[in-house]
């Protein structure tokens, strides 16, 4: 089964003294400053989880892969996503 | 930004007590770990997606002393980034 974010406002509203809807805007809050971050191009730390980082990627040429023409790629900027050593190791089944 | 400054702005948008804050947002996280511990995958609109990659055990090499070294198996979680964010960043607004 796939987490996805009727599942967080679920379990906060059942581990909260809150309303569904007050759980509901939290999440949405929770990830609007966490987007609102990234799209200013800061890097998001969340220590114990991992670390979101914004990359410069340069302009390149490179390929459509469907019909083999070459085409420039643009410089554009990209998230990568570290995990924290906490994370790496409780998905590698070591409990905290 | 830092998580203790995530929470500081969740706690002001949402008008709630830090602590509040705070346990909401360790639940949150908590429960995406949680997700990911037991190989499943998170998927938030607009945000991006988490999935579980698996890796069989290689022979790899130190790279300082060039010894040979039994890798064990080994699971990684992946981030892919979302549509509408990674359009966001791209654009920079």
């Amino acid at each position: 089964m796939t987490l996805t974010k009727a599942d967080l406002v679920q379990k906060i509203y059942q581990t909260h003294n809150l309303t569904k809807a007050q759980a509901t805007s939290i999440v949405e809050t929770f990830l609007k400053i966490s987007k609102d971050c990234l799209a200013n191009g800061e890097d998001l730390l969340i220590s114990g989880f991992g670390k979101f980082n914004i990359k410069d990627k340069n302009a390149r040429r490179g390929r459509n892969p469907q019909t083999g023409k070459e085409l420039i790629l643009t410089a554009r900027k990209v998230v990568t996503f570290k995990p924290s050593g906490i994370l790496r190791d409780r998905v590698n089944g070591m409990q905290q | 930004m830092n998580k203790s400054e995530l929470i500081e702005a969740i706690a002001q948008q949402e008008n709630l007590p830090h602590r509040e804050a705070s346990s909401i947002t360790n639940t949150i996280l908590e429960t995406m770990i949680d997700t990911l511990a037991t190989g499943e995958s998170i998927e938030i609109r607009g945000f991006g997606s988490f999935v579980i990659k698996e890796y069989e055990a290689y022979q790899g090499r130190n790279p300082k002393t060039g010894d040979k070294i039994e890798v064990p198996p080994k699971r990684l979680p992946f981030f892919k980034v979302g549509k509408e964010l990674k359009e966001r960043v791209n654009k920079g607004s």
